[in-house]
């Protein structure tokens, strides 16, 4: 059914798949090219006058409380917000992608544990189990939190694969590999895995827009991304005690996560709809 | 069916305890130590640490630790809280049950009532121009960030039109000898903003989903029967497609309760509602470990409940999942 993934064929047909694609690419070239061309998103030029200024000609989105470009940091803290969804998200459907094979494949036991683990960690919302996480480690790196997001989000995930990998595995292709003599390995990652790619980039895609949600979130209880380093959640955490003065600084950040995460929405959505496997 | 639902309790019991002891090892596991992060701010001497260390029996071996905990568990004994001065965890969750519970409820039925208006509605017109935009607004507003929405509108609603006020759940103000209409609309008027912001960022997937399943249901053989039958189109959708659109919707119940269980920690907290999530979000703040656990616990066994109860009503609606 999923033959090849070659970039034209993979494009999306409706307009509103089409949109999320232009969308995600306007946004991926601003935060890549964009910041040759801007002041340093750290910088704090005065801290006496050019506080919470208004949007300007000097300052697109204005300036926050320490008298930084607001632009600037929206554009450095995308490249992290960005950053950090696309890393969660692979890693969390690479996961979820091998426990599902496996379950899947092998069946029996295995299968059975693996879902009763899959359905009890289901059980606790998985931004409490990464409140949990995050709470205990101090001032948690980036790739701390990369690794804590996608470790919380392979569940899902491993439930699509396995029916995917369930519904192939007694299928003429696979039992033809295995009577010439394949093993469970080669079956496994040459005969399996391709044919459950096209679910797999649908999760990814909409795993990334739930990780933009959970970094933004996580920042905004001062929990995620570290101070200086920008992000959008943590740049909306900041702005909250001004909110009343200059609502510019909270309002521009909440804009572009909606953007972001709507623009894989709209991506995953449509993939969704070409290669099945629509699950969240 | 008797035998069915013993099954099935069994194995949601079987779940709950799984999940509990995940939560145990996530907490075992994860480097850091919940105590030295406790002493951080307050200096303590080795001895009163290894006192503190006796007293919440985190020099027993992790086992013995293990069985103390689910024991504890079981009895209902979710520990103390190291913040509010000891206090047993399940005292304070019960406190802020009642608070969290009153906004859940009231956004399962706004979420509910709007989200299969608006998903019948687009199913009626599915394909038309205006429908395809109302999607589309669907899936945006739950691209949306819950903080932000609430920010957003306590902001706009609170701060600069006066029209709701942005903080508590009741007017500490209120004289107590105030008329009860007074009172309820004060309580009234402090879940407006909060239960908006909850519906804004859920309705749209409910909606959507609605009107995925009541599409389905259009197709089914039956409902096309009963329009070659020559019924009204609205006695079609309503008495015949609806209701086989209604046990999917079940399981989205099943789905949103837990949310309700946990409020939302974000828009709680934005808010100041005395409910579970401010309770998570002040716990963290102040890592009280017994808290944050007693929390997920709570979670754990509504979401358990949730979807032991939605598989029920899900038998009830549809009799053909009772041959099984």
């Amino acid at each position: 059914m999923t033959d090849s993934l070659g970039v034209p064929g993979a494009l999306p047909r409706e307009p509103s798949g089409r949109a999320g694609v232009l969308l995600l690419l306007a946004l991926g070239a601003a935060v890549l090219l964009l910041p040759p061309f801007l002041p340093d998103p750290r910088a704090q030029p005065d801290l006496v006058a050019g506080v919470l200024l208004p949007p300007g000609w000097d300052h697109p989105l204005g300036t926050d409380h320490l008298s930084r470009d607001v632009f600037a940091r929206l554009v450095y803290g995308g490249r992290v917000s960005l950053a950090v969804s696309l890393g969660a998200a692979l890693l969390a459907v690479t996961l979820g992608a091998g426990v599902g094979l496996v379950a899947g494949y092998a069946g029996g036991r295995t299968d059975a544990v693996l879902m009763r683990v899959v359905d009890a960690a289901l059980a606790v919302p998985r931004l409490i189990l990464l409140l949990l996480v995050v709470a205990l480690l101090e001032r948690i790196p980036l790739w701390g939190l990369i690794l804590a997001i996608g470790a919380t989000g392979w569940l899902g995930t491993s439930r699509l694969v396995r029916a995917e990998t369930m519904r192939l595995r007694t299928m003429e292709f696979v039992r033809a590999a295995s009577a010439l003599g394949a093993g469970h390995l080669r079956i496994l990652l040459r005969h399996l895995a391709p044919n459950v790619a096209g679910p797999l980039v649908v999760a990814t895609t909409l795993a990334a827009g739930d990780v933009m949600l959970l970094e933004a979130g996580l920042s905004y209880l001062g929990l995620g991304v570290q101070a200086p380093t920008p992000s959008w959640g943590n740049m909306i955490f900041d702005a909250k005690p001004y909110l009343v003065t200059a609502p510019w600084v909270a309002v521009a950040p909440g804009i572009a996560i909606l953007l972001g995460v709507f623009a894989v929405n709209l991506v995953g959505e449509s993939l969704g709809q070409r290669f099945g496997g629509h699950h969240r | 069916m008797n035998r069915w639902l013993l099954r099935r309790a069994a194995s949601a019991m079987g779940t709950f305890l799984l999940a509990c002891t995940l939560l145990f090892f996530l907490m075992r596991l994860t480097p850091g130590d919940p105590l030295l992060r406790l002493s951080e701010d307050r200096p303590m001497s080795p001895e009163a640490l290894a006192n503190l260390r006796a007293h919440y029996g985190l020099d027993q071996p992790v086992t013995t630790q293990f069985v103390a905990f689910v024991g504890g568990v079981l009895r209902g004994d979710l520990g103390a809280s190291i913040e509010h001065g000891g206090r047993p965890v399940v005292s304070l969750l019960r406190e802020r049950l009642p608070a969290s519970l009153l906004l859940g409820a009231t956004t399962l039925l706004l979420n509910f009532s709007l989200g299969i208006a608006i998903g019948a509605w687009q199913a009626r017109h599915a394909g038309r121009r205006s429908e395809r935009w109302v999607d589309l607004a669907g899936l945006a507003t739950a691209s949306a960030p819950s903080f932000w929405v609430a920010i957003v509108l306590a902001w706009a609603f609170g701060t600069e039109l006066r029209w709701f006020p942005v903080a508590f759940m009741y007017d500490p103000l209120l004289p107590a000898d105030a008329s009860p209409l007074a009172h309820v609309i004060d309580y009234l008027r402090h879940l407006v903003l909060p239960a908006a912001t909850l519906t804004i960022v859920t309705v749209g997937v409910t909606a959507r989903y609605q009107r995925a399943t009541m599409l389905e249901a259009l197709a089914m053989a039956p409902v096309r029967a009963a329009r070659a039958r020559g019924l009204t189109e609205s006695r079609v959708r309503w008495r015949h497609a609806w209701p086989n659109a209604l046990g999917p919707m079940l399981a989205l119940f099943g789905l949103w309760l837990p949310i309700v269980v946990s409020g939302s920690v974000f828009v709680e907290s934005v808010f100041a509602w005395p409910g579970l999530g401010t309770l998570a979000a002040e716990a963290l703040a102040s890592r009280d470990y017994p808290v944050l656990m007693g929390t997920a616990i709570l979670i754990a066994a509504t979401v358990v409940a949730a979807s032991f109860f939605a598989d029920l009503a899900h038998r009830w609606v549809d009799p053909r999942l009772r041959t099984t």
